[in-house]
């Protein structure tokens, strides 16, 4: 039980846990409170379009990923911008991502064998080179996020009040999903990019419900992303059920606790809201 | 005497739907204006062309001499009560540094101890220093509507906006919020946009009435008989929007 922390795979595991808890912690805290987790679903979605064209060009799936994420993001937040159906923008992203995906592998030779652990993740196989890209998307995500901390408090609170502060409020967004695209891209690794919704705002939606201030949130969203993918990494490697669902089945359960028992010491303090 | 903020034939539209018609407004220096008009009669969207937010399809809006871009510094504005989620994790002095991102050079604005002080200076002015650490959540309507005005106030503004102010507290908080309002007018421009048209009549210098064209009297001194002089002409031209027995039930429950 304890000598498979002896194996490089797992120890890759553990690394890529916590590097995706990083960046999940910070920037699902912005998708919580900002509000937009489906704007999320529909990046992560569409991101399984650009692994398909890995697949089908011959280059690494992760790659696409990023271009597609990141331009999904782009799309959606200018389409928005710009007067369209925020929503109906995101579903025909989400759809179209994963039939391209779908088409392209479709059309590539041979046969796809690691395809169920982009949809679903495999976080018990994530190699070096990957761990090197988290760095450093991890840097990338934490130095934007260090400059800009007023500016994005400031449109996730009140974007009329920001553009009346000079704040370039839609460049300032559209980086926002930019950094969303690149958490994704690192979390389909862990849970892959169906499940990349729920471990992204999991955790900052528990540590929301006891903090009050962004950085804190923040903090906390990382803390309890390293413990669901440190227990889900451990459960899969123990009793082999997949990794990614392991994870969000944890995360969630913990959400469900913790909403309950917020619940119960309302009706015990005799607040009702 | 050159107006801060200037209206010059300012038409707007949404969708083809005229909201502003042909808007005239000069607003200096020691003007206490009140707006009235009835809900829907674009006094929101008035404010709005101000700050520059909105662009009119035509006529000409100036501050201080120059476009509302360039000298939206100078307005501190207070929006509609809930017109954004006071349920958002951030304290309340967080809240009203806010006010100061505006006079801090881009792209990575950082406070200093000098945007600190004049947001602990707005915080003390709206007696509500004391709830600096609070969660804006926990406070009652009226404390937050402090908040948002001590926001506007950290942005150093010449003129406040503030758009239906008393919407959302009681007539007691609604008193005392005027006695605040009646001390920042020494220091700078007001302007109140309502439709309680009582609160408005007993605390402003200067009255117009909104309803897609602006009614004022465009003279400095307005004594209290030409105040209700400017209530009765507009009124008549607003009358299916607010009842006249409201105002006379107003005027006589108010008046001293």
């Amino acid at each position: 039980m304890i000598e498979i922390i002896g194996y490089e795979f797992f120890q890759h595991a553990l690394i890529a846990g916590f590097l995706a808890s990083i960046a999940c912690g910070i920037i699902g805290t912005y998708v919580v409170v900002k509000k937009i987790s489906f704007i999320s679903g529909g990046i992560s979605h569409s991101a399984f379009g650009g692994i398909g064209l890995g697949y089908l060009l011959g280059f690494e799936p992760l790659l696409g990923a990023i271009v597609f994420s990141l331009g999904s993001a782009l799309g959606i937040g200018i389409a928005s911008r710009h007067g369209e159906e925020e929503d109906t923008v995101i579903a025909t992203m989400w759809a179209t991502g994963m039939a391209m995906g779908i088409l392209f592998i479709s059309r590539a030779p041979g046969y796809a064998p690691d395809l169920l652990s982009y949809l679903f993740g495999n976080i018990l196989f994530v190699p070096t080179q990957d761990l090197v890209v988290m760095v450093v998307l991890n840097a990338v995500i934490i130095g934007v996020v260090y400059l800009l901390y007023n500016e994005f408090l400031a449109i996730t609170f009140d974007e009329e009040f920001a553009s009346i502060m000079n704040i370039p409020v839609d460049r300032v967004y559209l980086l926002l999903l930019c950094l969303i695209a690149l958490t994704v891209v690192m979390l389909i690794r862990i849970v892959g990019v169906i499940l990349v919704i729920a471990l992204l705002t999991i955790p900052a939606a528990i540590a929301r419900q006891h903090l009050t201030s962004i950085h804190r949130i923040m903090a906390l969203a990382i803390l309890l992303g390293i413990v669901f993918t440190f227990a889900g990494i451990w459960i899969s490697a123990l009793a082999n059920v997949p990794s990614g669902a392991g994870i969000i089945l944890i995360g969630a359960s913990t959400y469900g606790i913790s909403t309950g028992a917020i619940r119960l010491r309302r009706v015990q303090g005799g607040v009702s809201r | 005497m050159t107006p801060i903020i200037s209206l010059d034939h300012v038409s707007f539209a949404f969708d083809g739907r005229p909201v502003l018609e042909d808007v005239c407004l000069d607003i200096f220096e020691h003007d206490f204006l009140g707006i009235i008009g009835p809900n829907g009669g674009g006094k929101t969207t008035l404010l709005k062309v101000m700050l520059g937010l909105l662009v009119p399809d035509s006529g000409r809006v100036t501050v201080k001499g120059g476009s509302p871009h360039e000298h939206r510094m100078s307005i501190g504005y207070v929006p509609q009560y809930r017109t954004f989620d006071f349920s958002f994790p951030v304290r309340v002095l967080d809240v009203v540094l806010m006010g100061r991102l505006g006079h801090i050079r881009g792209p990575f604005r950082k406070y200093s101890r000098h945007d600190r002080e004049i947001a602990a200076d707005a915080l003390h002015a709206m007696g509500i220093a004391n709830l600096a650490d609070r969660q804006v959540d926990s406070m009652s309507g009226g404390q937050q509507q402090k908040v948002i005005l001590a926001r506007a106030l950290a942005s150093e503004p010449e003129v406040l906006l503030l758009d239906e102010p008393t919407n959302h507290i009681d007539v007691q908080t609604e008193e005392h919020f005027f006695g605040i309002l009646k001390e920042l007018h020494e220091r700078m421009a007001i302007v109140v946009v309502s439709h309680d048209i009582g609160a408005i009549s007993t605390n402003v210098d200067r009255v117009a009435c909104l309803n897609r064209r602006l009614f004022t009297h465009d003279s400095g001194e307005i004594t209290g008989s030409m105040l209700a002089e400017t209530y009765q002409c507009p009124i008549e031209l607003i009358a299916h929007g607010i009842p006249h027995r409201v105002l006379a039930d107003h005027d006589g429950g108010r008046k001293p």
